[in-house]
């Protein structure tokens, strides 16, 4: 459990940009991964008070605020009626409802854990972060740097009738994943992502037809083998994370298949 | 009968369930201190230099103490009957630290918080020694664990404190070697289990204080009420006389509270400050330095014929003690004894044993005490015999498996005087559809659907060494106060005993007020572990019950001026047959508290000297995905015969959920360490024990046989049910793969390798 | 910081740390049911309801709570005996000690899913619950019995 010396809930985004400014600062969104750690922390910026837990709908994107619960996300009908059930299959496996009703989108993304389940998944869709200072840039862009002392503010995800599918194996149903697949057709090309390798989710670079039959899929696998790093954890090994990245591939390219 | 068999709500239930405040940590008195440890970040050291004196300055903080201020007196802290086999390798603080988490100070603070602050600013200057972390490689090791001088071990065990030797132990039935030579199919095979944590949801927690006649008192969630105030007494150097032990409700045991993990430290606080102390461990404590199974290896080597008549067992333990003996010699012993009496047909077995000490967490008592891993080895081992033979494996089973009547040879020369393990296989078989299921299929979507079996047994308490006391008093009007000193931890002995009580008297269940422990007026027993509650205590409860039968019915005669032989006793009133003559039981109630009679209460305690097994069959049936390795429990189905069974809900539920332990222990609860010695599954997050979605379905029935010496002919329960997941899981993972494990749990990376090997 | 929350029906502040967890804030006003489990936001022992939601009250501040109502099973009594008898029916309490936060989860689960739900839904909802003692089956015939018992009321 983290400590803090101070608390402040934030009545302006500018307020918390201001307040987050300082190193000892920490923002506070859902808390939930937070906990886990042993931080010293100054001043503690909740965000719960910006209004940032709305998901909006407009005719191009999907708006949600960074402080939307994971619950949300998985008990979304709008959002998982047009994406094909990936909300609710990105979040169904994390911990438990009490623990999803807690944990936010902006807390699970802005932290870009290796082991995120949300951020692979919405990387393959087509999604934007919007910074409180710095403004909108794709998601990819931003899950590449390094955590800074902006605020994430919200995701705009479009609608361009990109298909996802999202395949995990875990060791247990509610653990880490082991290895995360993500996936989506637009147009008959497939993008994907691998995430848990254990390092932070990346989307493959090489083409991958909708139409690709067994050797296509095994020259897009090579591509990806070599291009993505893997490594070994207490999860499992660097062995088994590139056995499981194929297998999962060929799983997602199959579902995203049979339509 | 009127209660015993029945589905019986616990009499504590609706306490539990509305949420009362009613264990140890709801039940902390205002201005308690509350203590802290710092513990040791190294798996082996010694403490140089260690300065206190600015945690000292910490607000709120009244001590903190190191091992210069605690006593010198060597202790175990395992609940067992004294002597304890467990040697006394203990002291409250050590200046040696002997694994990750040792405790090096103790910090009491007005609060938490302040405590938490203290022990970082606690300044120790390590001697940091080689780690001996590798339990095959303890014996005669150079890096020793104990080189203390004032290492003690109270019985013969074989231990050996310069040689890492905790105890040594071997048995002989026949001629092994001689039996093993003739033949024709031998196999040997060895195994590897892990150190399993209990992981009950309530952690450690004790608090102290001194009561009002200067007392030192504790409450604490034990297992082990009156065995904590003799350890009490070794670590603190006092008088048992001053030392009272009360157990509220405990949330789960499971073993874990069969050792005075918490206790000792609260009480030393309290004895050197007068304050009440309160210790509660983080799980992250309760992980990494609680009282887990002691890790293994097991060597199991199979004689038998071509038409697979078992002819010899001959099985070999290596126990990984760790830092601490607690339990070590003893729960050795079931490795053998119940694993090899699963088998009749034997012409000679062997059993040889040897406890080490290493520099990882000290182990302890975990449900099963030592008999789950003997029976993983040896149901696994007949597995792969019948493989081997292209043989049913339960037929095998069926051909080989004690019989009631037999003489188990390798379990004290015990008779077998009930045992339906016959029935529980034909039940099993027909639960499961084993016919049709046997041995795999292959599903559409390239999962394989495989089932596997396993038999089991344990005991019914330790023979001639538990013992349990019960003290039964008739109140006025007519009510009956059940006092006893065995300690539900939500397994319902409370409920039992009073159904049992009920039923011997005759008497709704509701008459009866039972009562938790309190060593000062509890009477005695030795608590709850090794399956001795129902079948040890219930019979002093049938014994204590049939002597208060006969007070009541004697003072009431009294009362009708009859001759005692006259009347009857029919649980309401005292009575001459054929006449109108009677007494209500209310109305000798309220005559026994009058001046010129005398109260009625009767006290029995009762020890056996036999401990007859409870017998059990496993049927596991897994869902088994070859790509990623990743293994689903579909079904699970269980027939077990603990002779009468006295309370229906409450053995379906021991049953099941020492069957999902047990699936945990099989496919998910991993223990690993890094190369210095630190444990990295001190979590829930890293260490994974079964939700509700791996458990699957499990399916209970009862074969129930009756042993003639057992309160209704009942045996135990709470351990046996632990011991068939593993080796039923990994069968069935053999049958779909064709590919036997040795190492638990088996995870889905180790299918994947080993199919990937097996193509190779 | 003072924090105020609706508690249990009943507004309660008292003096909170910035760091202070919503449930040793709650153990501290008596709400003893509120148990803790783990460090690590795995076990489901802290289940309490805020704004009617089940969550961790060890995943979220005190501070967090302020200007909210929570709910423990000290303020759901009539619904804790209710279920608590179905779940006693089966013995499924057993030790007892995860049985106060599976009952709030219970208790929102009961709102959010119907008489209708499968088995494999109902394990889903309360898959962040716990249980060492029980293996779980139990739990879910009390469920389904329940369920069973609340929608012959309703006809």
């Amino acid at each position: 459990m983290f400590t803090a010396q101070q608390y402040v809930k934030a009545a302006t985004l500018e307020e918390a940009w201001q307040l987050n400014q300082k190193r000892s600062t920490t923002l506070l969104a859902g808390g939930c991964w937070l906990r886990l750690t042993r931080r010293r922390v100054g001043t503690l910026v909740d965000l719960g008070g910006l209004g940032l837990d709305t998901i909006e709908e407009t005719e191009g994107e999907f708006s949600l605020g960074a402080m939307v619960t994971l619950r949300q996300l998985e008990t979304s009908e709008v959002l998982n009626s047009a994406f094909g059930g990936l909300f609710k299959e990105m979040t169904r496996h994390i911990v438990g409802v009490q623990f999803r009703n807690c944990a936010t989108l902006g807390g699970s993304i802005a932290a870009r854990f290796g082991f995120s389940d949300l951020l692979c998944a919405l990387l393959a869709l087509d999604c934007e972060v919007e910074l409180f200072k710095a403004g909108r840039m794709p998601l990819e862009q931003y899950a590449k740097l390094p955590a800074d002392r902006d605020i994430l503010v919200r995701i705009h995800v479009k609608k361009n009738g990109r298909r996802p599918v999202y395949q995990t194996m875990r060791n247990a149903e509610t653990d880490l994943p082991v290895l995360a697949v993500a996936a989506s057709e637009k147009d008959g090309q497939v993008r994907v992502v691998v995430g848990a390798r254990p390092a932070r989710a990346e989307v493959v670079n090489a083409p991958l037809a909708l139409a690709a039959d067994k050797a296509a899929l095994e020259a897009f696998q090579a591509a990806m083998q070599s291009q993505l790093t893997f490594a070994g954890n207490m999860r499992g090994s660097e062995e088994y994370r590139r056995h499981l990245a194929n297998v999962l591939t060929g799983r997602c390219l199959a579902a995203l298949q049979e339509g | 009968m009127k209660y015993v068999n029945q589905a019986i709500r616990k009499v504590d239930a609706m306490s539990l369930v509305t949420g009362k405040p009613v264990y140890t940590g709801d039940m902390v008195p205002a201005n308690t201190l509350m203590v802290k440890m710092l513990r040791s970040p190294h798996a082996h050291a010694l403490i140089e230099e260690i300065d206190t004196a600015a945690a000292l300055k910490v607000p709120g903080v009244v001590a903190v103490f190191t091992y210069k201020d605690v006593p010198q007196s060597r202790f175990t802290t395992a609940g067992q009957t004294y002597p304890e086999p467990s040697p006394y390798d203990r002291l409250i603080l050590d200046r040696r630290l002997r694994c990750v988490g040792d405790p090096v100070a103790l910090v009491a603070a007005e609060t938490e918080a302040a405590a938490a602050k203290a022990v970082g600013l606690i300044k120790v200057k390590y001697q940091v020694l080689e780690p001996l972390l590798d339990f095959t490689q303890a014996k005669d090791n150079p890096i020793l664990v104990h080189p203390e001088e004032d290492f003690k071990a109270l019985c013969p065990v074989g231990a050996d404190n310069k040689r890492n030797l905790c105890s040594v132990d071997c048995m002989e039935n026949g001629d092994v070697e001689a039996e093993l030579a003739t033949c024709p199919v031998v196999i040997e095979r060895t195994f590897y289990t892990k150190a399993n944590n209990q992981a009950m949801m309530e952690p450690f927690v004790t608090f102290s204080y001194l009561d009002e006649y200067g007392r030192l008192t504790l409450v604490s969630s034990t297992q082990v009420p009156f065995h904590v105030r003799r350890i009490l007494s070794n670590a603190l150097e006092m008088s048992k006389a001053n030392i009272r032990v009360i157990k509220p409700r405990i949330g789960g045991g499971f073993g874990a509270k069969q050792s005075a993990v918490s206790e000792v430290y609260p009480a030393f606080v309290t004895m050197k400050t007068g304050r009440p102390a309160c210790l509660c461990f983080t799980r992250q404590e309760s992980q990494a330095n609680g009282s887990p199974r002691h890790q293994m290896r097991v060597t199991v080597r199979i004689g038998a014929d071509e038409d697979g008549t078992i002819r010899a067992l001959d099985v070999k333990a290596l126990s990984n003690a760790g830092a601490y003996g607690e339990h070590g010699p003893t729960t050795v012993g079931l490795v053998g004894t119940k694993s090899i009496s699963l088998y009749g047909s034997l012409k000679a077995a062997r059993f040889s044993s040897e406890v080490v000490y290493s520099n990882t967490m000290g182990a302890g008592a975990y449900r099963g005490y030592g008999a789950t891993q003997g029976i993983f080895a040896v149901e696994s081992t007949v597995n792969e015999l019948a493989a081997q033979l292209g043989m049913d494996p339960c037929a095998i089973r069926e051909k080989n498996m004690v019989r009631l009547g037999q003489t188990f040879a390798m379990y004290y020369g015990e008779s077998c005087t009930s045992c339906t393990l016959d029935k529980c296989m034909e039940t099993a078989k027909k639960m499961i559809d084993w016919e049709n299921k046997a041995p795999r299929r292959v599903l559409e979507n390239g999962h394989i659907r495989s089932v596997g079996v396993a038999m089991a047994m344990q005991g019914s308490g330790i023979s001639g060494v538990d013992i349990g006391s019960v003290e039964i008093r008739l109140n006025d009007d007519g009510f009956y106060t059940l006092l006893v000193g065995c300690t539900d931890m939500g397994t319902g002995c409370d409920t039992i005993l009073t159904q049992m009580a009920a039923d011997c008297l005759d008497c709704p269940m509701e008459n009866i007020s039972v009562r938790g422990v309190d060593t000062d007026q509890s009477p005695y027993d030795c608590g709850s572990y090794a399956s001795s509650t129902t079948y040890v205590t219930g019979m002093a409860v049938v014994k204590a019950c049939a002597q208060l039968r006969e007070k009541i019915l004697a003072q009431g005669a009294k009362m009708l001026d009859v001759p005692a032989d006259t009347a009857e006793f029919d649980g309401k009133r005292v009575f001459v047959p054929g006449t109108d003559r009677e007494v209500s039981l209310s109305a000798i109630g309220y005559a026994s508290f009058e001046g010129h009679a005398r109260c009625i209460s009767a006290c029995e305690s009762h020890s056996s000297p036999v401990s007859p097994p409870p017998m059990m069959v496993g049927m596991a049936e897994i869902d088994l995905d070859p790509e990623t390795g990743k293994i689903q429990l579909v079904d699970y189905v269980a027939a077990v015969d603990c002779g009468t069974v006295v309370n229906k809900n409450l053995a379906r539920v021991q049953t099941e959920g020492g069957i999902v332990q047990g699936i945990g222990m099989a496919l998910y609860e991993d223990i690993q360490y890094t190369k210095a010695g630190r444990m990295m599954n001190d979590s829930f997050l890293q260490y994974r024990i079964p939700t509700r979605l791996e458990a699957g379905t499990i399916r209970v029935e009862f074969e129930s046989s009756y042993e003639p010496s057992g309160p209704f002919g009942a045996k135990s329960i709470g351990e046996l049910v632990i011991n068939t997941p593993a080796p039923a899981i990994l069968g069935a993972i053999q049958n779909a793969t064709g590919v036997a494990f040795h190492t638990l749990p088996v995870k889905p990376e180790d299918v994947v390798m080993a199919l990937r090997n097996k193509a190779e | 910081m003072q924090v105020t929350i609706q508690l249990n029906g009943r507004p309660y502040t008292a003096e909170a740390a910035p760091d202070t967890q919503l449930l040793h804030f709650l153990r501290d006003a008596g709400c003893k049911s509120v148990k803790c489990g783990c460090e690590t936001s795995g076990c489901g022992l802290c289940t309490v309801h805020m704004d009617g939601k089940p969550v961790l009250s060890c995943s979220v501040l005190a501070a967090q709570a302020d200007g909210h109502t929570v709910t423990t099973l000290e303020g759901l009594q009539k619904e804790a005996e209710e279920f608590g008898g179905f779940l006693a029916d089966q013995g499924g309490e057993q030790c007892g000690f995860c049985s106060p936060g599976f009952i709030m989860s219970v208790l929102a689960m009961g709102k959010e899913l119907g008489a209708d739900a499968t088995d494999q839904e109902i394990r889903e909802y309360l898959e962040g619950n716990l249980c060492r003692c029980t293996g779980y089956q139990s739990q879910l015939r009390a469920i389904r019995a329940w369920l069973a018992a609340k929608e012959g009321k309703a006809e």
